[in-house]
C-alpha cells in the first residue's frame, strides 16, 4: 500500500492505488497455486496408490487377470472377467433404455415440448438426479426387485431367447440394469440438453421458414448438427454407470459368473469392492481388489475424457457442478 | 438433402405430432421412477419415524439414529471445511491465471478426479490414513468426503469466474487495484451467488454419498468420543440395513432414507432456487 510519490496522480481513484505485482498479488498467487496443486496432487496420490495396492496382484496374474473368469479368493485364484462382464452388461443394458428416454426428454425441453413446461419438467428432472445412490438402493431392493420376481421376469420369461432365460430372482443383472438407467437418466437429459441448444437459432429457423415441422427440424437439423456431443453424451453416461457402486450393490446379486441372461445375479467392478475390501481373507485379496479398481480407474477416466472431448466442442457454456 | 421429398405436407404433420406425443412420453416415464421412490420414501419412511429416530443411538429394534444423523452432519460439515476454501482458492486461480501450464494441469487433474468412482477414493483413504492410524475414524471419513468435493467446488468456481465479463476486471485494473484485490472483490465477489449455489449442490452431493465412507468412516453403534472413532452415518447405515432380511431394520432404513433425501432435496432445490433467482435463463 504504498503511497505513489509521483504528483500526476489521478484525482480521487475509487481504490487505492498500488504497486502493480505487490505483496498482496504474490500472496494470492502463490496461495492459488498452492491449492491447484493440491488437486493435482490428490490425483497423483490417488492414481498412484491404487496402482501401488494393486502391484502383487499385477505382478503375480499379469495379463491373465483380465481373461481368467474364475474368482476365488479362499484358494488364490483372482480373474476379473466375471466383473467386467457384470459391468459391462450392465451399463450397456442401462443406457440402451436411458439414452432414448433421456434424448426424448432433451428434445421435449429444447424443441418440441410446450414452453411453459419446459422449466418444470427440467427441474424435476435435476430432482432425480439429487436422490443418493444408497435411496436407489434401498427402493431398488425393497420395491423394485420384489415386482420382478413376482411379475415382470416371469412375463419377460415367456419371451425367452438367450436373455431372458433361469429363474426369476428379482435381484440379478436386469435389476441392476434398471437401475442404473434411472440413475444416469438425468445426466443424459440434462447434458443432451446443453448439446441440443448449443445448435445454432439460425439453423433452426432457416429450416422452420422452409417450410420445415418441429420434428423435421429435429430430424433434419439439431440431431445431425449434434451427433458429435449426443455420443459423447453415450460415453458419459456409459462412465457414470460404470462408476455407480451403492445401488447396484444393493441389486446385483453379487455373484462372480458370466451369464448371458439377464435375469442371472452377477457382480460388477465396483460393486465386488464394495462388498469384499472391508472383509478380504487375504494380501493378494486385497491387491486384486484393487487391481479391480485400477480397471475401474482407467475405464472410466477414458470415457470421461473422450465424454468431454465431444460435448465441450459442441455446447457453449459448461455447467459448473453438473 | 432432405430424404424425404415425396411425403406429404399432412404426413409430415402428422409425424410431428407423433414425435411430440413420443417425448412427452419419454418425459412421463423419466418422472415415474422420481414420484414412486419419492412416494415410497415419504409413506414408509414417514410410518417408521418416532422421535426416538432422533434422539436414540442405534440399537437392537425400534430405536434411532441419532448418532448416525450426528456422524452424516459432523462428516460433510468436516469435509466442506476442508474443500469449500480450498476448491474456491484453485478455481479462482484457474480463472485469473487461466493459460498458466499449472492452471491448465490442475484444470485436467479437477475433470479427472470428479469422473473417478468415490469408490475408489475410499480404497485409497483406507490405504494411505486408515492403515496409518490403525482404525477407522471420522477423520479419514471427512477426508475421502472431501477429496470427493474438491474437483466439484474448484470446477464450479472457474466456470463461473470465467464467466464474470473481463470489462469488469479491466475497468478495476485500470483504477489502480491489484490483481488480487480485483480476483476477490471483483471476480469474486461477482460470481459469488453461483459459487454459494455450487458449493451448495456440492454439499448436497456428498450427503448422499457412500461408497467410500464404507472402509473409512466405517459404522458405530455408539456417539464418537474424538474425531479419530469409527462413525456412523445414514448413508452407511440404510445401506447395512437395505442389506439385513430383516422388517424392523427396513423399516428403519426407510425413515433415514427419509431423512436423507429430505436434506438433499431441500440443500439442491435451496441451491438451484437462490440461482434463478439472481440470473434467470
Amino acid at each position: 500500500m504504498a503511497a505513489s510519490t509521483r504528483s500526476t496522480r489521478p484525482p480521487r481513484p475509487l481504490a487505492r492505488p498500488e504497486a502493480r505485482g505487490g505483496s498482496g498479488d504474490h500472496t494470492f498467487g502463490v496461495v492459488g497455486a498452492v491449492a491447484a496443486l493440491l488437486l493435482a496432487a490428490v490425483l497423483a496420490v490417488v492414481a498412484l496408490s491404487v496402482v501401488r495396492i494393486a502391484w502383487p496382484s499385477i505382478k503375480a496374474s499379469g495379463l491373465s487377470f483380465v481373461t481368467e473368469s474364475r474368482w476365488d479368493p479362499l484358494h488364490g485364484v483372482h480373474g476379473a472377467l466375471s466383473f467386467l462382464w457384470g459391468t459391462v452388461v450392465t451399463s450397456v443394458v442401462a443406457l440402451l433404455l436411458a439414452v432414448p428416454v433421456g434424448l426424448g426428454v432433451a428434445v421435449f425441453l429444447t424443441d418440441l415440448g410446450p414452453r411453459n413446461l419446459r422449466r418444470p419438467v427440467s427441474s424435476l428432472v435435476e430432482l432425480l438426479a439429487a436422490i443418493p445412490g444408497v435411496v436407489y438402493g434401498l427402493w431398488a431392493a425393497l420395491v423394485v426387485a420384489p415386482l420382478l420376481r413376482t411379475t415382470v421376469e416371469p412375463w419377460l420369461g415367456v419371451l425367452g431367447g438367450p436373455l431372458f432365460r433361469g429363474p426369476p430372482l428379482g435381484v440379478g443383472l436386469l435389476c441392476a440394469s434398471l437401475v442404473l438407467a434411472i440413475m444416469v437418466l438425468p445426466t443424459v437429459a440434462s447434458v443432451s440438453r446443453d448439446v441440443l441448444r448449443a445448435v445454432p437459432s439460425e439453423l433452426r429457423e432457416g429450416a422452420l421458414a422452409l417450410g420445415a415441422t418441429p420434428w423435421d427440424v429435429v430430424r433434419l437439423v439439431v440431431f445431425p448438427h449434434a451427433r458429435r456431443g449426443i455420443f459423447g453424451v453415450v460415453l458419459l453416461a456409459f462412465g457414470r454407470a460404470v462408476g455407480e457402486t451403492m445401488a447396484v450393490a444393493a441389486v446385483v446379486g453379487s455373484r462372480a459368473d458370466i451369464s448371458t441372461s439377464l435375469f442371472a445375479p452377477g457382480y460388477t467392478m465396483s460393486s465386488v469392492i464394495a462388498n469384499e475390501f472391508p472383509v478380504a481373507s487375504s494380501d493378494l485379496h486385497v491387491a486384486a481388489l484393487a487391481e479391480i479398481g485400477v480397471l475401474l480407474f482407467v475405464v472410466t477416466v477414458a470415457f470421461n475424457a473422450g465424454a468431454r472431448i465431444l460435448v465441450t466442442r459442441s455446447r457453449k457454456l459448461e455447467p459448473g457442478a453438473a | 438433402m432432405t430424404p424425404d421429398l415425396e411425403s406429404t405436407y399432412l404426413e409430415r404433420k402428422i409425424a410431428a405430432r407423433a414425435a411430440t406425443f413420443a417425448a412427452a412420453g419419454a418425459v412421463v416415464l423419466a418422472l415415474v421412477p422420481l414420484f414412486a421412490i419419492a412416494a415410497y420414501v415419504a409413506q414408509r419412511g414417514a410410518s417408521a419415524l418416532s422421535l426416538a429416530f432422533f434422539t436414540e443411538p442405534i440399537g437392537l429394534h425400534g430405536s434411532g439414529m441419532a448418532n448416525a444423523i450426528v456422524g452424516t452432519v459432523e462428516l460433510v460439515f468436516l469435509a466442506s471445511a476442508m474443500a469449500i476454501p480450498a476448491g474456491i482458492a484453485a478455481g479462482l486461480y484457474l480463472s485469473e491465471f487461466r493459460r498458466t501450464p499449472l492452471a491448465r494441469g490442475a484444470r485436467f487433474a479437477a475433470d479427472v478426479l470428479a469422473g473417478v468412482p468415490s469408490i475408489l477414493v475410499g480404497v485409497v483413504v483406507y490405504a494411505t490414513v486408515v492403515v496409518r492410524m490403525k482404525h477407522f475414524s471420522a477423520f479419514a471419513g471427512a477426508a475421502s468426503l472431501a477429496i470427493v468435493m474438491l474437483p466439484l467446488v474448484t470446477r464450479t468456481t472457474d466456470t463461473l469466474a470465467r464467466t464474470v465479463p473481463d470489462s469488469l476486471r479491466e475497468a478495476a485494473l485500470a483504477l489502480g487495484v491489484s490483481r488480487w484485490r480485483t480476483a476477490i472483490f471483483v471476480v469474486l465477489r461477482t460470481a459469488a451467488p453461483g459459487i454459494r449455489s455450487g458449493c451448495m449442490l456440492a454439499v448436497a452431493r456428498v450427503c448422499g454419498e457412500t461408497a467410500p465412507l464404507l472402509f473409512t468412516a466405517y459404522n458405530s453403534r455408539f456417539y464418537n468420543e474424538s474425531l479419530f472413532d469409527p462413525t456412523s452415518t445414514l448413508q452407511v447405515q440404510i445401506f447395512t440395513y437395505t442389506m439385513t432380511p430383516n422388517d424392523d431394520w427396513h423399516a428403519q432404513a426407510w425413515a433415514a432414507a427419509l431423512v436423507l433425501v429430505a436434506i438433499v432435496v431441500l440443500l439442491s432445490v435451496l441451491a438451484r432456487r437462490l440461482l434463478a433467482d439472481k440470473e434467470a435463463w
